[in-house]
């Protein structure tokens, strides 16, 4: 039950990689870490999540969340790397269709 | 005479008994003590001041020198004492609140009860536990005049207390939509409209939500981002996804649901569950959807309910009982 969170940033991006669980006991922190960088105005942040192993309601919360506040403050939130479950996941959820996913559009991994 | 000058005179005598011949009764007398003093908040700092006065009155032979190293010890232990009283009002205000959440999640019970509905062509079982007190799962059954039954199945993500205040609040909305309004796709649509409006953006609701009509039996469903559940063809014995997609309830306010449809014969099964079922986690990881229909089609010729049960206890054993996540399943079987 361990998560790693890592966040670089670029002029253009903010790029978080996630390694380890998202569940109901890793998401809080995950929140409190990214969830600065989402009140910033436009701000761009990319998601590498190839090392999650494992995601469940609690951490696509996490998801939502950031979205809502990216939107509502003119950034943009982006999701790559996601495996195959995590894939169904989102797709499940509707969340797919809303939000920007495994495009790996410029200077992606 | 006070209880502190009995405790006094106790310890004395115990002390006084095991100077003498160091027998084994004054060992046993001394944990009673010890024990009695924790019941009565005497802290060690007290005990250590005791044990002072005690030698003292007793005029038992040691070094004078030695008396003034009690005070080193005395004021050694007084931080113990601190944290120990520390630890008692903790322990009250733990007490407290355990009860308040006793109260809290029975009043949940009551609250959120359904029914089972009781109709000729169908058996329905249903088991929900939560994986801590309060559960983020939750279904309801209503069944209308004529004769349809309507099933929500939702888990709310985020879990614990404001998860089922959340729950209180859809259960609410449900039951007061109007009348005759139980199409799938309309419950969603005006449950999304609730749930965006009034719960903290980071909370969300998954919810499938059916309805089987007991005329022309036919099972009416949409999802808001919830685990799609399984058909059993009674006459293939195969498993099918109930597939519907849709987004979750509160993330946006224009949201429209997909209405499916599923015409249901004798024998055949409607599953529908929590993600508690399907991300069900072991030691090895996780349970393979195939794990699961093979548990179901094990005891798929017993009654809903006792299937019900069966999958949960497999799924239990296979968790080594220990819940990661909130469990419900609802079964219905058409069997006229």
């Amino acid at each position: 039950m361990n998560i790693t969170i890592d966040v670089k940033e670029t002029e253009l991006q903010t790029k978080v990689r996630i390694a380890g669980e998202i569940d109901a006991y890793t998401a809080p922190k995950l929140r409190e870490t990214v969830f600065p960088y989402t009140e910033r105005e436009t701000s761009n942040i990319v998601v590498d999540l190839s090392e999650v192993s494992y995601m469940d309601s609690t951490g696509l919360g996490v998801f939502v969340g950031l979205f809502k506040s990216l939107n509502a403050n003119g950034g943009t939130l982006q999701l790559i790397g996601l495996s195959e479950r995590l894939r169904r996941l989102f797709d499940i959820t509707g969340l797919a269709d809303i939000m920007n996913i495994n495009s790996e559009v410029e200077g992606g991994v | 005479m006070e209880f502190r000058e009995v405790m006094q005179e106790k310890y004395k005598e115990i002390l006084e008994s095991y100077m003498k011949d160091q027998n084994e009764q004054a060992l046993y007398l001394s944990q009673k003590f010890s024990r009695k003093s924790i019941e009565h908040k005497i802290s060690p700092e007290e005990i250590i001041s005791l044990h002072k006065t005690a030698l003292l009155d007793l005029g038992i032979e040691f070094s004078e020198a030695m008396l003034p190293s009690f005070d080193i010890l005395l004021e050694v232990m007084m931080a113990y004492g601190l944290a120990y009283r520390e630890h008692q009002n903790l322990r009250t205000i733990q007490q407290e609140l355990k009860s308040e959440i006793e109260v809290a999640a029975n009043m949940q019970q009551t609250l959120l009860g359904t029914q089972v509905p009781d109709v000729d062509c169908l058996d329905i079982g249903a088991i929900s536990v939560p994986a801590r007190q309060m559960s983020g799962d939750y279904y309801h059954f209503v069944q209308d005049e004529q004769g349809a039954v309507s099933v929500a199945i939702a888990d709310v993500i985020g879990k614990g207390i404001p998860a089922a205040l959340c729950m209180s609040m859809i259960k609410y909305s449900m039951d007061s939509l109007p009348e005759g309004q139980y199409e799938p796709s309309q419950v969603l649509e005006s449950l999304n409209r609730v749930v965006e409006q009034n719960v903290d953006p980071t909370m969300f609701i998954t919810m499938f939500y059916g309805m089987y009509n007991t005329v022309n039996h036919t099972f009416y469903y949409s999802s808001a981002g919830h685990e799609p559940g399984f058909f059993y063809d009674h006459k293939t014995k195969d498993f099918k996804e109930l597939y519907a997609k849709g987004l979750l309830l509160g993330v946006s306010k224009k949201t429209k649901y997909r209405q499916f449809e599923k015409k249901v014969e004798v024998g055949d099964i409607i599953l529908l569950m929590s993600d508690g079922v399907t991300e069900c986690r072991t030691e090895e990881g996780f349970i393979e959807v195939d794990t699961l229909k093979g548990y179901i089609q094990k005891y798929i010729h017993l009654e809903a309910q006792e299937i019900a049960d069966k999958v949960y206890k497999e799924l239990e054993f296979l968790q080594g009982f220990q819940l990661r996540d909130d469990f419900t399943l609802i079964i219905l079987k058409r069997i006229k």
